[in-house]
């Protein structure tokens, strides 16, 4: 599911064609256009991570919307990538109660570990750095969110060896993964 | 210990699955309501209940329902708000993890009340893998008969969906959250007209924060007078508050609404006090919109009365010496935290996360974040202090949506009652260099 390079190549695998469709049916006819958003995030697992052009235009096709109608959804919500990321992007909560905690701190020592500045990508693309905000996980602070988990109460070390973890596994991790 | 409703079973093994929590209680409500009562009763209990939205605005829920407007042949609509993203706040989060059927059971039973036969809960895009349980609790209720056709053999038809969103604080407002429950950007709508008469799809909605609608079973199971006789005064109930911040306990705790706060923060059973033999120096009690107060305005009003966890104590003195209980999303500063750097952290997130839609929220929440970027920094000026005070005021009520009160009340708050900070760092910008500095003591 990598191939991106022209447009006629972009399509669902069966078991996400059906998965939406079944997502299609939870609203009332004619209102298709409310799948948009959980479209997208399965459009976004399936294409390598981020929505591009030719990806967003075949959603609106799916959907019988006009592509404009997809860009302006897909470039208003911060969960969607509209550029290449890493298969893991660290997305670290900076929003005051984590701030609290060490936020900072664990910012910083994500950045020095990974020999990368916030916003970047390793060189190997296996790690994107982001800070994002509250993620409603203020009771265990600090945290960070990659892919569907959520992981609490960090340390130094604990980042250590979730980096090493992800490493080791070396997928890519998407918010519609089954955990 | 005061009253558990919500809270009551989270500890019981399982509690989870539909057959542990049919063994603890569960969906007494959808019974009683759909056997013995008809959707005006139901309303009527929750109007008689006093309970106040959940999700921070505290909007009696009776008489949001009552609203509801009922043309002939015109579906309605029952939407959940778990787009839980008030920065503070995670109550929402917890009990729909823990115990997603209380959430199932609320939403079968007041979109019973209402006449709604579809119902969504929007939950935010974050939160996914809550989302996968709540989808796994509301097929078991499927299987079990509570939700689809003719549910206990009454008549009633309801069909039950989770939507997921995809980042956007703003989605929390009710008309945003319809926006993009019908695909679209997160753009608060004009009001009037309000969701009850044109809401999602144009049919009227009520929108309702999940714990709001998780209490409403527990409001049908006691009556809404037996409820009522909880709490204190105007505040009924039972509340859910995330506490968070420099607290020896950080976590979500049920409490009769009433408790006072220095007990709240302070007790064992509750926050149990600040780590590491520091100063409680502030608390922004109602999650990241609400204003900021120091201790000696947290623990006492400005009438030196106890300020009590419920809307009207914390309120009290109004936005000159109060603060508002709002979502619950408790956040406890220790006298180590610059009160500056706080305010700019809280000043990005409203830039970030406004829609843009109007130009003093898309302008102001700029402005401010730069300017207080400048203050932190210690490149700020005197002018700036003010500079600031004239924006925030001038974003206040001229907005569509709440957002833009939300960003200029934690700024004004701050600069009410913390001007010496915002001071010390435009008099002393060496002392700040420092990400980390300390602050100056509060002005005796």
């Amino acid at each position: 599911m990598s191939s991106q390079n022209t447009q006629d190549k972009i399509a669902f695998s069966d078991e996400a064609l059906q998965l939406v469709n079944s997502i299609i049916k939870r609203y009332p006819e004619g209102k298709q256009k409310s799948a948009l958003i959980p479209v997208l995030h399965i459009a976004q697992a399936e294409f390598d991570g981020w929505l591009s052009p030719q990806t967003m235009d075949y959603v609106a096709s799916l959907l019988k919307l006009k592509p404009i109608e997809v860009y302006e959804v897909a470039t208003f919500y911060s969960m969607f990538n509209l550029k290449p990321a890493g298969k893991c992007i660290l997305e670290v909560c900076k929003t005051v109660p984590c701030w609290l905690n060490g936020a900072e701190d664990l910012v910083a020592y994500l950045e020095k570990k990974l020999g990368i500045k916030t916003g970047e990508t390793t060189a190997d693309g296996m790690f994107t750095l982001r800070t994002v905000e509250c993620l409603g996980s203020c009771g265990t602070a600090p945290m960070l969110q990659c892919g569907a988990s959520y992981y609490e109460n960090l340390t130094n070390e604990k980042a250590d060896a979730l980096i090493d973890k992800l490493r080791v596994e070396n997928t890519r991790k998407n918010y519609t993964d089954i955990i | 210990m005061g009253k558990k409703l919500l809270l009551e079973h989270i500890n019981v093994e399982g509690i989870q699955s539909l057959e542990v929590y049919r063994k603890m209680g569960g969906y007494a409500s959808v019974e009683k309501a759909i056997k013995t009562m008809t959707p005006d009763e139901v309303v009527e209990e929750v109007k008689k209940s006093g309970l106040r939205g959940r999700g921070g605005a505290g909007f009696p829920t009776g008489m949001k329902w009552s609203f509801i407007a009922k043309p002939q042949g015109v579906p309605r609509y029952l939407v959940c708000n778990a787009d839980e993203s008030e920065p503070g706040t995670f109550k929402d989060r917890y009990l729909m993890e823990k115990i997603p059927h209380s959430l199932i059971e609320g939403m079968i039973t007041s979109s019973y009340a209402l006449g709604a036969n579809t119902s969504y809960i929007y939950i935010r895009g974050e939160y996914f893998y809550v989302s996968r349980i709540l989808e796994r609790a509301i097929a078991e209720a499927y299987a079990a008969g509570w939700l689809g056709k003719n549910i206990l053999g009454s008549g009633y038809d309801l069909d039950l969906y989770v939507h997921v969103g995809a980042g956007a604080y703003i989605c929390g407002e009710e008309t945003a959250l319809l926006e993009s429950l019908e695909g679209k950007r997160g753009n608060p709508r004009i009001k009037p007209p309000f969701p009850a008469v044109k809401g999602l799809y144009g049919s009227p909605t009520v929108v309702n924060n999940v714990e709001t609608i998780a209490t409403v079973s527990h409001i049908v199971n006691m009556g809404g007078e037996e409820y009522a006789k909880i709490g204190i005064g105007r505040s009924t109930g039972t509340k859910l508050i995330s506490a968070g911040g420099n607290i020896n306990k950080p976590g979500v705790y049920e409490i009769e609404l009433g408790v006072p706060v220095e007990e709240f923060i302070f007790s064992d059973e509750y926050c149990g006090g600040i780590p590491n033999g520091r100063k409680l120096k502030a608390c922004v009690p109602g999650g990241s919109s609400v204003p900021i107060l120091p201790a000696h305005l947290l623990l006492k009003t400005a009438k030196n009365e106890s300020r009590l966890m419920s809307y009207e104590s914390l309120s009290d003195g109004g936005f000159e010496s109060g603060s508002m209980l709002g979502s619950g999303g408790f956040i406890v500063y220790d006298d180590r935290a610059c009160i500056v750097r706080s305010t700019y952290n809280f000043s990005h997130f409203y830039r970030h996360e406004s829609c843009g839609q109007c130009s003093p929220c898309r302008e102001g929440t700029s402005w401010m974040e730069k300017i207080l970027k400048e203050i932190e920094y210690g490149r700020g000026t005197m002018d700036d202090i003010d500079l600031l005070w004239d924006i925030q005021g001038n974003i206040e009520g001229k907005t569509i949506c709440p957002l833009g009160d939300a960003a200029a009340w934690p700024v004004a708050a701050a600069i009410r009652h913390f001007r010496h900070e915002f001071e010390y760092h435009v008099k002393y910008p060496e002392k700040v260099k420092d990400i980390k500095h300390t602050p100056p003591p509060m002005p005796v």
